[in-house]
């Protein structure tokens, strides 16, 4: 049963996002957009630009996906869906948690593709580049399902806007210093191991926790 | 009425049931029971409670005061998704997933019926041919029969449907009252909300009227 509503939730949400798949570029067009200007604005010098390439890529996708985080409840809160969602015979918070997954997999996905383009954009050097797809790659899950919890919590209102960046950013500092950070000891030589464990840990409860915290909150917002 | 009947118990009982919003009461208490074969069918004018009524049937919103029972036992979450279905004034429908898309996804959600399949259903509400139809560019009236197609696909024996005839052709009030009769004959109960008497379908009808904040049942 849980397994046919993950089937037939992924199968929905990939048909949507191929409906709409002018949309599923967007959060990876604002990355490059951020990057760009920063590039332009440091003046495209090769050695600044190097020095800053890790915590601009890691802030174009956090903001990236921040902009994409009223997607993820919105609008099945607005047709009913979600209704529905509470009254089927599978766990709201699994539910919450396949559909976290596809939001990652349509729009953190796509970012993590584009990151090695974007760093040779920012003359990252290239021995950094898998300690920094590897930042990544256990950080945006985490954004995602901690971004799910805010997500939820203000699913209830008209027009969450700014509201829901003010509520994400502060749980998303210090996912921001490990993965820049991890990336930032490897510059240095250092071992960027230890960081990027953290990462893994935080990750880990998140996938227990934050889906069951994301569920009690959205039956907070509909009653 | 005995509590213990122990042949069958009624499908839905309320005792009791009493909902305030910011400590206003929106109903109630409540005490009715529907048994299995039966339609409740509850009337008020607008804000006299209906939806609210249903959505803490269904389990949406939460209780104040009394107790729901489902075959007897207390409902719980899973007991409800299990019994009941629910159809509200938000169809749940993707508009840009076609009608049948939208099926298939509300089934894996709710699981089907045994032995029936989103194109039949959609025959069924007189949708034939719309199956590639975006959402989108249907009326309101067939989308209302597309939920009348999903509720007809889930197994559950209750249905709560609230207002169902709203947007519907004479057509289409005739369908749902021939869906409720075909339910009610396989055993199943269905609680309707409408505003007027009108289009009460041919079955035993139980009635329950909701006046403004007070309710006699």
């Amino acid at each position: 049963m849980i397994w046919s509503a993950a089937k037939a939730l992924m199968i929905r949400d990939l048909r949507l996002l191929w409906r709409r798949r002018g949309d599923a570029l967007q959060p990876a067009l604002f990355a490059l957009l951020v990057v760009v200007l920063f590039a332009l604005a440091l003046g495209g010098e090769a050695q600044a630009l190097a020095k800053v390439a890790a915590a601009v890529l890691w802030l174009a996708v956090l903001l990236a996906g921040l902009l994409a985080l009223d997607t993820l409840f919105r609008g099945d809160a607005d047709d009913g869906s979600l209704e529905q969602w509470l009254l089927a015979p599978v766990p709201l918070s699994w539910l919450v948690l396949v559909r976290t997954f596809m939001h990652w997999a349509t729009t953190a996905l796509p970012l993590l593709v584009a990151t090695p383009f974007l760093a040779e954009l920012l003359h990252l050097p290239h021995d950094q580049l898998p300690v920094l797809l590897a930042s990544l790659a256990l950080g945006t899950p985490l954004l995602s399902l901690l971004g799910a919890v805010v997500a939820a919590l203000t699913v209830g209102m008209r027009r969450s806007g700014i509201l829901i960046a003010l509520l994400a950013l502060p749980l998303y500092v210090p996912i921001l210093v490990f993965g820049a950070g991890s990336v930032a000891a490897a510059a240095q030589g250092l071992d960027p191991v230890g960081a990027l464990l953290l990462l893994g840990a935080g990750l880990v409860l998140a996938l227990v926790l934050a889906p069951l915290a994301a569920a009690a909150a959205i039956r907070i917002a509909l009653d | 009425m005995s509590e213990f009947e122990p042949t069958h118990p009624p499908l839905l009982s309320a005792r009791g049931l009493a909902f305030a919003r910011n400590a206003q009461p929106v109903f109630g208490p409540l005490d009715f029971s529907v048994d299995a074969g039966e339609a409740l069918l509850v009337q008020g004018d607008n804000g006299a409670g209906k939806t609210t009524l249903l959505r803490v049937l269904a389990g949406l919103l939460h209780a104040d005061a009394g107790e729901v029972s489902i075959d007897g036992r207390a409902a719980t979450a899973s007991l409800r998704s299990r019994a009941v279905s629910y159809m509200g004034h938000l169809p749940a429908l993707k508009s840009d997933l076609t009608a049948l898309e939208n099926l298939d996804f509300l089934c894996g959600l709710h699981g089907r019926r045994r032995g029936q399949l989103p194109g039949n259903a959609m025959a069924i509400v007189g949708l034939a041919g719309y199956e590639d139809t975006l959402v989108r560019q249907l009326s309101a009236g067939q989308k209302r029969r597309l939920s009348l197609a999903r509720l007809w696909l889930a197994p559950s024996p209750l249905w709560l449907l609230d207002e169902p005839y709203a947007n519907l052709d004479l057509d289409g009030i005739n369908l749902v009252n021939r869906m409720v009769q075909a339910h009610l004959r396989d055993g199943g109960a269905a609680l309707l909300t409408t505003h007027g008497a009108y289009a009460a379908p041919p079955v035993r009808t139980r009635m329950l009227v909701l006046g403004r904040a007070m309710a006699n049942a």
